[in-house]
């Protein structure tokens, strides 16, 4: 039996006085032949309540409400399994329209019809429910501070933890400190790191299983049900030993730091008492004092070289934010074994944010620790074995020079990552190489090997990922979050990264990571078993359909989708992982064969909507615009116009879409042959400060416009019919101009010479 | 898991805490988050664009908005101040005072009604930089997304004009504070930050010269929703700023004013001067230091603006700023000190990079927290139930309050566990 839909239309909200509502429901009843249709006062309270009684009453199992804006309506919960659509009356219709005009009438009923063609296609969302079982244990893979922190905390909720540690012991990096930096008031004194204390917890947690000398050798699967191969750490990788094989729901990468190499005129490496802050920290923590390499004798002066391996274009050139607290602490080191020594410390700038400045005021406060701000320029061993340290200072203006005994380069942070896509590349490169088609080919693809060879074999987590086997990196090696607000916004579903492997921090930001980190795991597995999606389309229960009878196995949807869904059978046929699914419909807009489709989001739902407006014929001069907007900034940017009564041309029919990735080609198609004048596509921005919470959605759609402009000249169409715009949310005040600059486009080339056939 | 637990409750609705209830919510937990404006966002939404993407703050806000809408878990409420909490973990027992807004939502007020009433209020979401009727929207994206009344600035003329010409029920001049009573299982205090007070910076010329303005007034201006629609403007005489200094630790690392670092107004300048130079051709801006502090990924900003020879970078604090009285321009005395020159440099605006002060700085809540001598939350004494996030416990970028938060729901289910 065909569903039965149902229409609202309220009349409150300015709607009656701007529009003919005896006329839309007409267009409801009587052209789209819905059994029913009534006028409502509004959509909130007493009102929502009868609405909500009539569909009970009437048993719809489908309902339009045309009222206010769905982004700001009154949150209620519907009967079961009805489908209810809104269309935004007040903000896109009245607030910016005048009313009694017959555009503005145009406008609403051609809203209504496309909602209730929408909703005539729409299917219910049953949430994804995987045939095994979803595992709720999380894997953290890297044992110190961060993992350990995040392992102890996944098991203290409740959750079992699986451990794995490369080195033969936990710890890590702070298992070499001696001491931590002040963390709490009044900032001043150095702390135990309380790293045995935490071991000792984790070791000894009923639910957490530690494998030392242990690496993760495979993960495949898909968030709630990956599977993991533990193999025996070491670098023999033709023979692996297996150590363990297991089910996991969620991964913690916490894979740490290691020293950056320092700049090479500060001599490391060929003197050798010239020596890394981490050689300093393990020497303290196992002797106990501070001593030469090169004679053993205790050491009564030290040079602290800032920024040794930071800060420097041709090295790294972000900022390791610890290594300014490091030497104020190891500068306390000297100092307190010894009350006569001297530490000096050549810097740039010093960087204690928050209430380090306290320790950093301790620092200045005492007599034997010399802070001056200066490029060292050189440091050379003299006769006696001393070494002097040459310092253009800027401060006096002129070269000074130090003698010390040690001197201590402040070695920046690097993150233990591996890149994932370019060890991908690498791969493929490397088959390309053997087996292309051209001898330029191979050349190509030879040249590609060598470049991208230091990533050879530099794989960490090992995911069977048709896009690699580790996670993405952003600039300098971080597999970072890219959004600000949304720090852990990975790009693999399920797979979080925190502490220094994320970006450079310290112990106390390192620990918040881990809880972080592990919120996260643990909401993934939550949602995962609820069927739900995990951010940004949080609680999504929708999901893609792959009509694989149709594929053609051109790779289009396995290459670009952002987050890794895709694997790939040998033929090329995509293999879905549902639960690593974030619901983009990127997929659905690579498709040719219009094969991927969404419950409630597919290419024939758009394609219907866009069928149903009513094109008018050449002769009576409205054009039509068909815009495709995205729902994260673009749509919400809308209603804010309309909530600043701003005045939008009428002649633009607006269709969300979940990113202008999921935007299918046939929809631009279609418009074109049935009349629209022009398309604009509304999206965010991209490039490398991009803000799509899909990643490079919108940036497929620009690269995807070039082929659909060219197409239009195919078609002896003007490809300015087409037009792509980057745009954000509080960018709301230009949305008008975009609209009237493209019809006003359109008004010189001319209507749609398709019109009408 | 035991999602039977009793709800967490989130004081604060900035974005600490609208991120705390939205990631506990989405595990599974019941959320009660009480923010004590009228609207939720806190700071962030007076923020013109986040560093170093330069991407709007209403982006991530819109997203967190609609995981809040669409999720039952979530209870929150506006104009709302929590009173007392009592109890502990697992079993808070909380009082909270919710003050009227005398706006009903229902019908939904038009803004023709708006327009005939008289008595206005200083905009406070503008910083007082312009004034708006004494019945407002808060902002175009407030959530929720309603009026408010600010009954005392109301005439007795307006209040007898809606009571005739509000549609029935609207708007409700009778309406009284509530005081509620919730259980609570864990509490996460996110209560933010404020600005230091400009005032107290004499010897930099706020409300002493115009044209003397703060960081978080220069936000404003910025802003396309801000008191002039987002033309960096001088205050004395509305003409574009063209030449414009912006002053370091104003009030930061000075043991007169906040011995401590704000640790954002490094970042926070420098994205500010990309406002300027974006905003108006060759305008000119110098930025005076200590130390610049763009920790870690963020030094790429630094370096990157080092290009820009419309920026300048100038080591000294500045000692004293003075006003030209004919053309209201600012007269610097700082010392450079790497040249170890006196300079008397003038500018047409100058921006005062002031720093952040905890809110708990005036009434410590709850008590049983242990502070340190700034206001903020000392997290190492921790109060089993009782979670600091972001500005509440130590002056942090709205990354690393985002995950401060994160970290506190998860604080807040794991205490709730029954097991080991």
């Amino acid at each position: 039996m065909a569903d039965k839909i149902g229409v609202f239309i309220c009349t409150g909200y300015g709607i009656a006085e701007a529009l003919d509502v005896e006329a839309l429901v007409k267009v409801v009843t009587e052209e789209r032949g819905v059994p029913f249709c009534r006028t409502v006062e509004s959509c909130e309270g007493s009102d929502l309540a009868e609405i909500i009684r009539d569909i009970e009453a009437e048993e719809l199992d489908k309902v339009v409400i045309a009222g206010i804006s769905g982004r700001c309506d009154e949150v209620t919960v519907f009967p079961a399994n009805v489908i209810v659509e809104k269309v935004a009356l007040r903000e896109h219709v009245v607030w910016c329209q005048p009313p009694g005009e017959e555009d503005t009438q145009m406008l609403a009923e051609d809203y209504l019809r496309m909602y209730i063609a929408k909703i005539e296609k729409m299917k219910p969302v049953e949430p994804f429910q995987p045939e095994d079982e979803i595992d709720r244990t999380i894997l953290v893979v890297g044992g110190g501070v961060t993992g350990l922190t995040s392992a102890l905390a996944a098991a203290r909720t409740g959750y079992e933890v699986r451990l794995v540690e490369q080195a033969d012991r936990l710890g890590g990096r702070l298992a070499d400190q001696y001491k931590s930096v002040p963390t709490r008031p009044p900032y001043r004194e150095l702390e135990d790191t309380g790293i045995e204390t935490l071991i000792a917890e984790v070791e000894g947690h009923p639910r957490i299983k530690v494998y030392k000398s242990a690496e993760t050798g495979g993960i495949t699967g898909a968030p709630g049900l990956f599977d993991v191969t533990l193999r025996a750490s070491g670098r023999d990788r033709s023979a692996p030993e297996i150590v363990d094989e297991f089910r996991v729901g969620a991964v913690v990468q916490a894979t740490g730091w290691r020293p950056s190499d320092p700049r090479e005129h500060l001599s490391y490496g060929q003197v050798p008492d010239v020596i890394l802050n981490v050689d300093l920290e393990r020497m303290v923590k196992e002797q106990g004092r501070i001593t030469r390499p090169s004679d053993g004798r205790s050491v009564k002066s030290i040079a602290f070289i800032q920024c040794g391996g930071s800060r420097d274009p041709d090295h790294h050139s972000y900022c390791s934010s610890i290594c300014c607290l490091t030497s104020l602490k190891q500068a306390m080191y000297l100092r307190e074994s010894d009350d006569q020594a001297k530490a000096f410390i050549f810097y740039e700038f010093i960087r204690t944010p928050a209430q380090y400045e306290d320790f950093y005021r301790r620092a200045q406060e005492d007599p034997g620790v010399f802070l001056t701000r200066g490029d060292v320029t050189d440091v050379a061993r003299d006769d006696t074995g001393d070494l002097m340290v040459s310092v253009n200072d800027t401060m006096l203006g002129e070269q000074i020079r130090v003698k010390v005994d040690l001197v201590v380069l402040a070695a920046g942070m690097q993150p233990n990552s591996a890149d994932g896509e370019a060890i991908r590349a690498f791969e493929e490169a490397k088959v390309t190489a053997e087996d292309g088609e051209s001898e330029i080919q191979r050349q190509d693809a030879a040249d590609k090997v060598e470049k991208l060879r230091h990533h050879e074999g530099t794989e960490i987590l090992n995911l069977a990922y048709r896009q690699g086997p580790d996670l993405p990196v952003l600039e300098f090696g971080f597999p970072d979050s890219h959004f600000i607000c949304f720090p852990y916004e990975s790009r693999r579903t399920g797979i979080y990264p925190a502490g220094a492997v994320r970006q450079p921090m310290d112990g106390v930001a390192s620990r918040d990571d881990a809880l972080g980190a592990a919120l996260k795991a643990i909401q993934c597995v939550e949602m995962t078993a609820r069927g739900e999606a995990v951010h940004p389309r949080a609680g999504d229960t929708s999901h893609p359909d792959f009509f694989l009878q149709r594929c053609t196995q051109c790779k289009r949807c396995t290459e670009e989708c952002p987050f890794g869904v895709l694997n790939e059978d040998e033929k090329g046929t995509p293999l879905l992982e549902v639960t690593r699914c974030r619901r983009c419909g990127v997929c659905m807009g690579a498709c040719p064969e219009r094969i991927v489709s969404f419950q409630d989001y597919s290419v024939e739902i758009v394609a219907a909507m866009i069928k149903a407006v009513d094109v008018p014929d050449e002769f009576e001069e409205k054009p039509r615009i068909l815009a495709l907007m995205c729902e994260n900034d673009a749509m919400p940017a809308l209603d804010l116009a309309g909530r600043r009564r701003l005045h939008l041309n009428p002649h633009v029919r607006v269709v969300p879409v979940r990113c202008l990735g999921s935007v299918n080609v046939e929809w631009i198609n279609q418009a074109v042959s049935m009349g629209f004048d022009g398309v604009l596509l509304i999206g965010c921005k991209y490039g490398d400060d991009n803000q799509c919470h899909f990643i490079k959605g919108s940036e497929l759609a620009h690269s995807r416009g070039d082929n659909i402009r060219e197409k239009l000249e195919k078609m002896a169409l003007e490809s300015q019919r087409v037009e792509l715009h980057q745009f954000q949310i509080s960018d709301y005040e230009t949305l008008p101009g975009i609209f009237d600059d493209f019809v006003e486009v359109i008004e010189e080339i001319g209507m749609n010479p398709f019109k009408g056939m | 898991m035991s999602m039977n637990a009793r709800p967490i409750l989130i004081i604060g609705g900035g974005v600490a805490g609208m991120t705390a209830a939205v990631e506990a919510a989405e595990v599974g937990h019941r959320v009660i988050l009480v923010e004590k404006e009228a609207y939720l966002g806190g700071r962030v939404m007076r923020t013109h664009r986040y560093f170093p993407k330069m991407c709007p703050p209403a982006c991530g806000f819109e997203i967190n908005v609609r995981r809040i809408r669409q999720n039952p878990r979530i209870v929150v409420h506006t104009l709302a101040t929590v009173e007392e909490v009592k109890g502990h973990v697992g079993n808070f027992e909380v009082r909270i005072r919710i003050r009227p807004r005398y706006v009903t939502g229902r019908p939904t007020l038009d803004n023709d009604l708006l327009e005939r009433l008289t008595s206005e209020r200083d905009n406070d979401f503008n910083l007082g930089m312009d004034r708006t009727k004494a019945l407002y929207y808060p902002h175009e994206m407030a959530y929720p997304p309603l009026h408010v009344l600010d009954r005392d600035a109301l005439s007795d003329t307006d209040a007898a004009l809606l009571t005739e010409a509000a549609p029935e029920g609207a708007v409700d001049l009778e309406m009284t504070e509530e005081i509620l009573t919730v259980k609570a299982g864990a509490v996460v205090v996110a209560t933010g930050w404020k600005p230091y007070d400009a005032a107290n910076l004499d010897h930099l010329g706020f409300g002493r010269c115009r044209n003397v303005i703060t960081n978080v007034m220069m936000e404003r201006l910025a802003a396309g929703n801000g008191p002039t629609a987002g033309a960096i403007l001088r205050p004395s005489d509305g003409k574009p700023a063209r030449n414009v200094a912006f002053v370091q630790c104003a009030g930061s690392r000075d043991e007169n004013h906040l011995p401590y670092c704000s640790s954002v107004c490094c970042m926070g300048s420098l994205k500010q001067v990309r406002y300027l130079r974006e905003k108006t051709d060759d305008a000119r801006a110098s930025v005076f230091y200590i130390d610049i502090r763009t920790v870690g990924r963020l030094e790429k900003f630094y370096q990157d603006m080092l290009a820009d020879e419309q920026v300048e970078f100038i080591k000294g604090k500045v000692a004293l700023i003075e006003e030209d009285t004919g053309s209201n321009d600012l007269i610097l005395d700082v010392e450079d000190t790497l040249s170890r020159q006196t300079l008397h440099p003038r500018f047409d605006l100058v921006v005062l990079a002031t720093g952040m002060v905890p809110n708990t700085v005036d009434t410590k809540f709850p008590d049983e927290l242990v502070y340190d001598e700034y206001g903020f939350i000392d997290e190492s004494t921790e109060i089993p139930g009782i979670y600091a996030a972001g500005c509440a416990r130590h002056p942090c970028d709205v990354a690393r309050t985002t995950k401060e938060a994160m970290a506190a729901a998860l604080r807040s289910i794991q205490c709730q566990y029954g097991g080991d």
